[in-house]
């Protein structure tokens, strides 16, 4: 299974299109293009899983990781569009707690 | 692939022509270069030695010298086949390599097993068992139990993200984290902020540990617990022979210093009992399909008149079945039954 990423940048927030599966082959790629993103200055991330099914614990550390990123470089990150699986997923690791989840999904250009 | 080996051979064939005529250096070196092109294309040394052949009998026909070349055309043959030798000494020599990696593996892999609790716990009030099966030689699942001096048991179980030898490193983190925590029994809450604390400082950005903990008295039939991230704990209630899982809240280990845990309490009835596991349980895929908290009741269920041990056995034996033996992930289950 791959990942596919597409950003997207707005006037107002920069949109992370992810499609596919983010696993332990498929986390790097993520890492390659979230991490540079979180740690730009003050910058509204929101990443959209809508098209995603599956994210394991690698691709769930790549989240934590461009978290920690972001509250270094005074940028904020959300995620929308999740499914129930991945949601479940962020409740159970608690990371809902920490980063904002909300349920609709970004329009896509 | 047929269009290859009709290339290979009209190459070869000109080559040894060439040789044959002028018997120069020069086409030597060029043989060795063609040995590396025919190893690059996958050719066995059996099919090199045909391909001589063939050229060798097409000389034949047209060429009334042909003993004489005959002998001389294996200065060709040999210089090709140099370069399979070296790849051969490679092979051997990467085979030497990975017998010594494999060996320093099944090292640690052994020393990683005596980190884990040895004795058993034999109690009149409580069964208990565990099994943990790593995907590889090295596990990234931890688990932990022992009776404090107030006869309290504690159980725990630890999930490091990722598998291999990187997980099995952090696994031993938290394992020295534990034993350095000071003696008296700790409260689940307080276990896991100690822990927290350890984790978060030594570990990368991108990393870190789910783990769930538990401490049962035995006295007072209640089973007190905490999870930090970790999947939930199943409880199985003999008067009504249902499961349910026992929610809680709580951030995974090692992301901020400063996370509070709750703290959660079960009573136990005779018969019931506590599942602890790992998400390599819940995890198991069969073809793309994810075995759901369902599948592994009904198998609880199905062994739920063993004794624990046999029923954690049991259970892992009928999953591994299913998914064909093959592990994706560390596995790990834990069950604390309270006796009549």
């Amino acid at each position: 299974m791959n990942l596919k990423v597409d950003i997207k940048e707005g006037n107002r927030e920069t949109v992370v299109f992810l499609k596919g599966e983010v696993d332990v082959y498929t986390a790097p790629t993520l890492k390659e293009s979230l991490y540079p993103l979180a740690e730009q200055k003050e910058k509204k991330i929101v990443v959209d899983l809508s098209n995603i099914n599956y994210i394991d614990s690698t691709g769930l550390g790549i989240f934590i990781g461009a978290l920690k990123a972001t509250d270094k470089s005074n940028s904020t990150i959300t995620i929308c569009g999740a499914n129930a699986r991945v949601k479940r997923l962020f409740e159970i690791t608690g990371l809902d707690e920490i980063i904002e989840i909300v349920s609709d999904q970004r329009e896509e250009v | 692939m047929e269009d290859t080996k009709l290339t290979m051979y009209h190459l070869y064939k000109e080559m040894l022509n060439n040789y044959l005529k002028s018997k120069s250096e020069h086409t030597l070196y060029s043989a060795q270069q063609f040995s590396k092109e025919m190893l690059e294309k996958d050719m066995s040394p059996e099919e090199v030695i045909s391909l001589h052949k063939s050229v060798i009998q097409e000389l034949q026909q047209m060429n009334n010298e042909a003993v004489t070349d005959f002998i001389d055309s294996f200065d060709i043959l040999l210089e090709v086949m140099i370069g399979y030798g070296l790849a051969h000494r490679e092979h051997l020599s990467l085979r030497d390599r990975q017998r010594q990696l494999e060996s320093e593996l099944t090292v640690a892999a052994r020393m990683q097993q005596s980190l884990l609790p040895s004795g058993k716990i034999e109690l009149n009030s409580v069964d208990f068992g565990v099994i943990s099966v790593p995907a590889g030689k090295m596990s990234g699942d931890y688990y932990h139990y022992f009776i404090d001096e107030q006869g309290h048991i504690g159980a725990a179980v630890a999930d490091v993200i990722g598998k291999g030898v990187p997980a099995a490193m952090c696994m031993s983190m938290i394992k020295y984290a534990i034993d350095s925590l000071p003696e008296q029994r700790l409260q689940p809450a307080a276990l896991l902020e100690n822990l927290n604390r350890v984790v978060a400082r030594n570990i990368d950005d991108d990393m870190f540990i789910t783990m769930i903990y538990g401490s049962y008295d035995p006295k007072a039939h209640r089973f007190h617990y905490s999870s930090a991230g970790h999947e939930p704990c199943l409880f199985y209630c003999a008067e009504s022979d249902t499961f349910r899982e026992l929610k809680t809240k709580g951030l995974v280990l090692g992301v901020s210093s400063k996370v509070r845990y709750e703290e959660y309490y079960q009573d136990l009835e005779p018969g019931d009992f506590i599942v602890l596991l790992s998400d390599g349980v819940t995890e198991c895929r069969i073809e793309d399909e994810f075995i759901d908290i369902k599948q592994i009741t009904q198998l609880l269920r199905k062994y739920k008149h063993l004794p624990a041990q046999l029923m954690v056995d049991q259970v892992f034996s009928e999953l591994e079945k299913i998914q064909d033996f093959k592990l994706n992930d560390d596995f790990t289950l834990l069950i604390l039954r309270r006796n009549v």
